[in-house]
């Protein structure tokens, strides 16, 4: 929590207290950021429109984790098996069954929440990195029941087709038109993570994450909440995984691998676990930085030719684990806490306390 | 029946490999309390350096083995030194995610320096399959086994017998006491991470022996963990039991079921220990106050 209220900003009641939005400059400041990232397919290119559809899915599956990892203190190291979910679901009943787009989402949902509740029950017993674990273990048994048994609805380590979403006739096949799908969907989904940490049900995971028996003793039922994160964080992958199926529209088990998981971890922890506007920084910057090495290995490999396949393949990965690497030690509350640190100051401007 | 007990004899020897991953695991979380994610990555480096020294370099077997060796320990202590001593103090939660970042890191290293191709260790180990009662045993097999079991036996008995076992093994029960016993945790903890990249190096090299060096390799790593799991994380002799449960159980799970059962039946053990018994069969159970 900031420490430092804006200027002249005084809560007067409890909800006022509470506010997500406090004063009229931050509403302002809402209206015309909302308006002008949905403004903002006008004058951008395919490229940079995908880039941020991609960064929409991302996002949505980092909050998921963030609700789990960052408030409720259990690491998942199965996020991305849990979008494989979502995005089997969807594509398996718009495909297969002639569902819509509209119908199959919260039925992908749900279906990965499930999912995730049954591989979440280890924690009852188990926590810290024994769960990762046990989260490991559906990051491999997932995508093998999908690419084997269930071969003949999946189609298996061949890629299974996926149709556009449509809106009455038009079709979503465009960069444009997925903007305006998934950006919606993004939006509203980081609003619930944002208000769900200050219901009970918010408080509860936040006890657990601070000390889970401490919490029993003051009466949270851990075992229940710990489940209910797990269902959210899935419930998020498998939105997450139902938008990236009909955005790509193929989706293969290599899609969703143990490197995807450990993405959406680090995206959690440069941006700030616990902190829903983290998630968002964590995430855009991430997937910008992998851009631009991508640019780099490309013009890298101009230079040195001899050597350059591997060049532009080994670049990512370093940078990657260097960066991650780098938070952790120097800066472990991500950019979320240097984004405190600057509106603090920024207030206070100019006195220096 | 035959079948049965030529894929358990397999299962027994591979899993001799796999207790050896979950012996470098265990080394380092038994002084350490970090949890090693990237032993597959330093499996790979060792099984690497290995390779360049005999094809590349065209040295002999036994100087190879040496180069691998020090590489490997240079690798450990590099580890050591940058990523984990400066979080020394801080939640283990960031030591774990450190060693998830590095199974990044070295995997584009890796992929830098060597390539994504598979490339074929020459024949170094002598010998010919060998067949007892109808089942065949594959003489790198029978190497790979003999040779995790020796390494086995020496770090037990360097853990048990020496000033510098007992001395890890005091750091493993309580940092704080074997300071103040004039123990210096630093170096304990380095020479983990040297241990870890000895027995990284010689799973590597024998796994690349069979199934060729490349990226592929440092996925086997992961194997070790529902071994290192069921065993009981700080337990040396349950390394031993789990990685060869993981390996008879996934042999024959893969070859009587179905193939692709292979992959999955070590996190499937995995689950049921976690929900079973989660301190492992060995394991130290912990007691939890407020």
């Amino acid at each position: 929590m900031a420490v430092a209220r804006p200027c002249g900003t005084y809560d007067e009641s409890y909800a006022k207290d509470m506010a997500i939005v406090r004063t009229r400059l931050q509403w302002i400041i809402l209206v015309i950021g909302l308006v002008f990232l949905f403004s903002l397919p006008l004058f951008l290119s395919g490229r940079w429109l995908n880039l941020l559809n991609f960064i929409g899915i991302s996002l949505i599956a980092v909050h998921g984790l963030n609700i789990l990892t960052g408030y409720c203190g259990q690491i998942s190291l199965g996020q991305a098996a849990f979008m494989a979910v979502g995005a089997y679901t969807s594509g398996i009943l718009t495909a297969k069954l002639g569902w819509s787009f509209w119908a199959a989402l919260p039925c992908a949902a749900l279906s990965a929440g499930i999912i995730g509740l049954i591989f979440g029950l280890p924690s009852l017993r188990v926590k810290g990195f024994y769960l990762a674990m046990a989260t490991l273990a559906a990051q491999f048994i997932i995508p093998a029941l999908i690419s084997n048994p269930l071969e003949g609805i999946t189609g298996g380590v061949h890629s299974m087709r996926v149709s556009a979403p449509r809106i009455g006739d038009f079709a979503c096949t465009s960069a444009q038109s997925m903007f305006y799908i998934i950006i919606p969907i993004a939006v509203l989904m980081t609003f619930f993570a944002k208000n769900l940490v200050r219901t009970g049900v918010g408080r509860a995971f936040i006890a657990i994450r601070d000390n889970d028996l401490a919490a029993e003793v003051q009466g949270v039922n851990v075992f229940r909440y710990k489940l209910l994160a797990f269902f959210i964080c899935s419930v998020y992958a498998g939105v997450a995984g139902c938008l990236w199926a009909h955005w790509m529209r193929a989706i293969n088990p290599d899609h969703f691998t143990l490197m995807d998981s450990i993405w959406y971890v680090g995206m959690m922890i440069v941006g700030g676990m616990g902190s829903t506007a983290g998630a968002v920084f964590g995430v855009a910057f991430l997937r910008i930085l992998d851009e631009l090495t991508k640019v780099l290995g490309m013009w890298l490999s101009g230079i040195f030719v001899a050597w350059g396949a591997f060049l532009q393949a080994a670049l990512g990965p370093i940078v990657y684990g260097l960066v991650i690497m780098l938070f952790i030690i120097f800066e472990p509350r991500g950019l979320a806490h240097r984004w405190e640190i600057f509106k603090t100051s920024y207030r206070l401007r100019p006195f220096a306390y | 029946m035959e079948a049965v007990l030529q894929y358990t004899a397999n299962g027994l020897m591979v899993g001799g490999v796999y207790a050896l991953i979950a012996l470098g695991i265990v080394l380092v979380y038994k002084s350490t309390s970090v949890f090693n994610f990237a032993i597959g990555q330093m499996m790979m480096f060792g099984a690497f350096f290995f390779w360049m020294s005999m094809e590349q370099f065209g040295l002999p077997v036994w100087i190879s083995l040496v180069v691998s060796l020090v590489g490997s320990i240079a690798l450990g202590l590099l580890i050591e030194r940058f990523t984990l001593r400066p979080l020394i103090g801080q939640p283990l939660l960031s030591a774990v995610l450190v060693t998830l970042a590095l199974v990044y890191f070295l995997n584009g290293v890796a992929m830098g320096i060597w390539g994504a191709y598979q490339h074929r260790l020459p024949e170094f180990l002598p010998g010919a399959p060998v067949s007892i009662g109808g089942i065949v045993f594959s003489h790198d097999l029978l190497w790979s086994f003999f040779l995790a079991m020796a390494l086995f036996v020496l770090l037990f008995l360097f853990y048990q017998r020496t000033r510098m076992g007992l001395a890890m093994r005091a750091t493993a029960e309580s940092h704080q006491v074997a300071q103040a016993r004039g123990i210096n945790v630093r170096t304990i903890f380095s020479m983990s991470w040297a241990l870890c990249g000895v027995v990284a190096a010689v799973g590597g090299m024998l796994l690349g022996y069979r199934l060729g060096v490349s990226q592929f390799l440092a996925l086997i790593g992961l194997k070790a963990f529902p071994a290192v799991l069921f065993g009981g994380l700080d337990s040396i002799g349950g390394a031993l039991i789990g990685g060869l449960t993981v390996g008879v159980l996934e042999n024959l799970a893969g070859g009587l079921v179905a193939t692709w059962m292979m992959e999955i039946t070590p996190y499937i053990i995995l689950l049921v220990v976690l929900i079973i018994r989660p301190e492992g069969l060995f394991g130290l159970k912990r007691i939890e106050r407020i």
